[in-house]
């Protein structure tokens, strides 16, 4: 383990002992620390009873009041007191490592919410939830020397590794989001930083837990987590004192909410779900070691939901707890069902009939990437961007990404260019899907299957790439014919040598092109000897 | 007279003779004599024994020695009567210093120190034995004693050299005329009839044929064409997927997936700035969509946030190919509940960081089942049916997380040739949720698994780049040397 983190000089000298690597799934924040994970363990081992966790009655002096302005930068905030807490280094280190995975996880890098915790002996309540305008905001933040104002501080973030990432989440907002207690004292400027004067310390006794938020499920799931996974380290085990927050308008709610929620689960259902048959007692006994306490009425689980489960919104949830406990890897196989008529979808099929087709006719297969640059399949095949069809990406991160393509020769280009050692001529073609800009489709755009052959030799040999399609119009029973055929007409494209291009046409309707390609496009694609083409949709022959 | 009949003739009155002999009795190059007796031991007429002898010959140092003069020569013509001062003497000839040193240990000059010292012949002629005995032994005369020549070695103007002969005697088919051989069956011979008279030449049956003029279908393609008829033998219906552009609405609200999630962050996914929205949807399962986020129902709590139009409106190269089996599911529900078994292989897009294993697209293979009652055993049924028709014949399964399947478990196989077990897809069914705004009935469970098409393809190719494999720097050789397509072998 050690030497896959750290390198091989780091695995020398270390102990035997077995190293386990333990998954998180995204969703369970009660695993996040070691208290919680233990706990999980503990419980599922029978060797602990899942912790009960009970709220204690609110003091006013703590209460936390929300004022209008608020409402225009971080709506919500939710607040809880821990009391008599017995920091350890270890416990402390957890507690400070929780919230920066909550903040990096479910808090979505601060922005759905953000946590400040403080040293209650410290500050005197009830505390002021404001947002004021950044210069009359000033501070001493969390290890500065001196006072900042807010811009100043803002500034000076900016090149911090850790902080500058959270930045923008207010900078331009008329008015920053400040804690502050009775006596004006700042405790925290959320997201960004908390005050210097109200930090925790391994002698903190009393613990202020406030959540600020842009999302209050979320901020209610976060508050939960933290102060049942800490409450164990209460004078009174899993107890937290609930904070009364007031909204602008006057109206309070309490906080943490640290509910039981109880869901009622279907016997048969649940086994059916997951394919086993056991009975409701043991099913009960599957959730329990869970951390999930049940009891099995009759053909019913009750089942309590503690707050440190918030993952769980849904029965099936519960289904898949019990199943883990049972053992995905326990689960007997079932005898497959009735046969069924399977079917393919007519465009691949033909597509699959069209490369074998191709590649008959001696031509190798490429496969190239729907993705490309706008020069790609605009300047490069003289054409302007803007008058090309395209899908265009917004956040491309490299030139590479910038369309969608609306062409395939660019793509059987490359690969020519790539492939310059092997010898003349060489015969390419690809049956893929490009993307047209259309109003009438439902996202505004569709794809559109097509066929593209490219012949590249010391002449360029538009005889080839001809009979290649006389040869795929042969197959699909298509006679040479103006009106009831397939058909050359001469065109002009840019992309082509002058007087040796021509639209394909299938019943008077145009279909693709055929030509040799101009010495211009061959430059810009880095090829030095001449190529024929043909691209044609296919869709029509579906 | 061809050299073979010449060879043929010259060992008629003779038991043996070496190539070597022939070679200077025909004053022919060896190599052309070896060729020529090849010919005609093919056809048994002559028996040849390799043998070994070693001769001395000129190195290109002794080669210029024997039609210029030895170095001492050269130097000491070059100096003129009068003498020439050291320096410019060494600078005028080539070799200068080799050949000062023997000119002088021969006694054939001397510096005179008289004035300036200058270098001055010391007697008045000269013989160039050096360049006399190099010539003899270039005409194949070798009368040195082995003292001159271990010394015209060091000097390296000689080198021994091994020359490997043949020696020749008479096969059971000889004869001193040669029938000449035909190379082909042609249609004039069967026309005259000659091929009955004519003698053919052995076939050379270890050398390779001539390769075919061919097509070829790229390898990942293949492998996609092998995963399609799996699917087909199971009896699934093939779902049309060629419909890159989505809305988030169908490609992330409709999977139950909440608007914050971290795959809706521009980190991850390709938004399109045009066209940048949808705007067509279905309202009333859209309202029940945005309910079950934002309130919940359907059993669930939701995710109770405030659910934005806007959000799902947003354009996007599909990230998952399950865009589409939303869209399949939600049209199932719209007619009277018969299973649905769908499948599709096809390109989605992400927008992660590139390495050596990770494209911004790639294949998604996806398999989906929707049925009454349906559970978590019959998606593992269902795996080890499909996964052993890939030649994976073990499997194993591990809780995972995915927003839109409750249970979720992630797949994985025991790799025979790699000897261990490596993760190959993910499955799940599918979260109510999900199904049940889209109106489905509430007793049908829907089961799903995916993987990419690509890392199968690599584990089986053994390639670590998947450059390698896809996109436009691909090797055609590559492409043109991959065999076919076999999953289980």
């Amino acid at each position: 383990m050690l030497i896959k983190e750290q390198g091989d000089q780091a695995g020398t000298g270390v102990s035997e002992e077995i190293l386990y690597r333990i998954d998180i799934p995204a969703n369970r924040y009660d695993l996040l620390c070691l208290e919680g994970l233990v706990n999980g363990i503990l419980v599922f081992q029978g060797k602990r009873e899942p912790p009960v966790y009970k709220t204690t009655k609110y003091e006013d002096c703590n209460s936390l009041h929300l004022t209008p302005a608020t409402a225009q930068i971080r709506p919500y905030a939710v607040a809880a007191v821990l009391k008599g807490v017995s920091f350890t280094k270890e416990s402390y280190d957890s507690f400070i490592d929780l919230q920066d995975k909550l903040h990096q996880n479910i808090c979505r890098k601060r922005t759905l919410v953000a946590i400040g915790t403080h040293d209650l002996d410290t500050i005197q309540g009830p505390f002021v939830y404001d947002a004021l305008p950044p210069n009359e905001l000033k501070f001493k933040a969390l290890n500065q020397i001196k006072e900042l104002t807010a811009s100043e501080l803002m500034e000076l973030y900016s090149s911090h590794a850790q902080l500058k990432q959270y930045l923008n989440i207010i900078k331009d907002s008329p008015v920053y989001p400040v804690i502050k207690d009775k006596n004006g004292v700042v405790l925290s400027m959320p997201p960004i930083i908390n005050g210097d004067h109200s930090k925790i310390t391994l002698n903190t006794k009393n613990v202020f837990i406030e959540c600020t938020a842009t999302d209050l499920t979320k901020a209610i799931i976060v508050l939960d987590t933290i102060v049942c996974m800490f409450s164990e380290y209460c004078a009174n085990k899993y107890e937290v004192q609930q904070c009364k927050v007031f909204a602008p308008d006057g109206t309070y709610e309490l906080y943490p909410q640290m509910q039981y929620r109880e869901e009622l689960v279907n016997v048969d259902k649940a086994n059916g779900y997951i394919g086993i048959s056991e009975s409701g007692s043991q099913l009960a006994t599957f959730l329990s070691r869970m951390c999930l306490s049940a009891t099995c009425d009759r053909d019913a689980l009750r089942v309590r939901v503690p707050p440190t489960r918030h993952d769980v919104i849904h029965a099936c949830d519960l289904y898949e707890d019990i199943a883990i406990a049972y053992g995905y890897n326990r689960i007997p196989r079932v005898a497959a069902r009735g046969a069924a008529a399977g079917a393919q979808c007519a465009l691949s099929k033909l597509s699959e009939q069209l490369r074998h087709e191709c590649a008959r006719a001696g031509y190798t297969e490429a496969l190239t990437f729907t993705l490309c640059s706008r020069d790609d399949i605009a300047s490069k095949l003289g054409l302007k961007i803007e008058d090309v069809p395209a899908v265009h990406i917004s956040n491309p991160k490299t030139l590479e990404f910038q369309v969608v393509r609306t062409v395939l020769l660019p793509g059987l280009l490359k690969t020519l260019a790539a492939n310059k050692k092997m010898p003349l001529p060489l015969k390419l073609f690809e049956i893929s899907d490009v993307v047209i800009k259309d109003e009438t489709a439902e996202t505004g755009a569709r794809n559109e299957r097509r066929v593209c052959a490219v012949y590249c030799g010391r002449a360029a040999g538009f005889q080839y790439v001809h009979g290649l399609l006389d040869r795929v119009c042969a197959m699909l029973r298509l006679p040479w014919h103006q009106e009831l055929g397939y058909y050359l007409r001469q065109c002009e494209d840019p992309a082509y040598f002058p007087g040796r291009c021509a639209e394909v046409t299938l019943q008077g309707r145009v279909i693709g092109k055929i030509g040799v390609i101009h010495p211009n496009v061959l430059t810009a694609f880095e090829l030095t000897n001449p190529c024929s083409a043909v691209e044609i949709n296919i869709e029509p022959f579906v | 007279m061809e050299l073979n009949e010449r060879i043929l003739k010259y060992l008629e009155g003779r038991d043996k003779v070496d190539t070597l002999t022939l070679a200077s009795e025909f004053n022919e190059e060896h190599q052309k004599i070896v060729g020529a007796v090849k010919s005609v031991e093919a056809l048994e007429m002559v028996i040849s024994e390799p043998v070994k002898s070693t001769k001395w010959e000129l190195t290109d140092e002794g080669r210029l020695v024997a039609e210029k003069g030895s170095h001492e020569a050269v130097l000491y013509r070059s100096i003129p009567e009068e003498g020439i001062k050291q320096a410019d003497v060494m600078k005028s000839v080539p070799n200068a210093k080799v050949g000062f040193s023997k000119a002088m240990s021969l006694g054939w000059i001397f510096i005179d120190k008289s004035g300036a010292p200058l270098v001055k012949h010391k007697v008045e002629s000269i013989t160039d034995t050096v360049q006399d005995h190099l010539n003899e032994i270039n005409k194949g005369i070798d009368n040195l004693t082995d003292n001159l020549r271990n010394d015209y070695k060091k000097r390296k103007l000689l080198q021994e050299i091994t020359i490997k002969s043949f020696l020749l005697s008479k096969g059971p088919n000889f004869a001193t005329s040669i029938k000449k051989l035909e190379t082909d069956l042609t249609s004039d011979m069967l026309l005259t009839g000659s091929w009955k008279q004519l003698q053919f030449k052995p076939y050379n049956f270890s050398a390779l044929g001539q390769p075919p003029e061919c097509g070829h279908l790229h390898p990942l393609l293949k492998v996609r064409s092998e995963f399609r008829e799996i699917f087909l033998e199971m009896g699934f219906t093939e779902m049309p997927t060629n419909q890159y552009v989505e809305s988030s609405f169908w490609n992330f609200d409709a999977l139950f997936q909440p608007q914050q999630h971290p795959a809706r962050d521009a980190h991850d996914t390709f938004f399109v700035s045009s066209p940048a929205v949808s705007t067509d949807f279905p309202m009333d399962y859209l309202e029940r969509v945005k309910k079950v986020h934002s309130v919940g129902g359907y059993g669930s709590q939701g995710y109770r946030y405030e659910w934005k139009l806007e959000e799902a409106q947003k354009n996007l190269l599909r990230t998952h190919t399950t865009a589409v089996s939303a869209r399949m599911l939600f049209g199932a529900a719209r007619a009277a509940f018969a299973r649905r078994k769908y499948f599709s292989i096809d390109k989605v897009f992400r927008n992660e960081t590139l390495d050596a294993t990770h494209l911004a697209e790639f294949h998604q293979v996806e398999g989906v089942i929707a049925d009454r009652g349906l559970g978590l055993a019959d998606l593992i049924s269902t795996l080890d049916t499909f996964f052993s028709r890939l030649g994976f014949h073990k499997l194993q399964f591990k809780p995972a997380y995915n927003p839109y399947t409750e249970p979720s478990m992630e797949i994985f196989a025991y790799h025979e040739g790699l000897g261990k077990w490596i993760e190959i897809g993910n499955s799940g069914v599918f979260r109510p949720e999900m199904l049940l705004p889209m109106g489905l009935p509430e007793d049908v469970n829907v089961i799903a698994w995916g993987l990419s098409l690509e890392r199968p393809t690599m584990i089986k190719y053994g390639l670590n780049n998947i450059r390698d494999l896809v996109g436009p720097k691909v090797d055609l050789q590559m492409v043109q040397n991959n065999p076919i397509c076999r999953l289980d072998k």
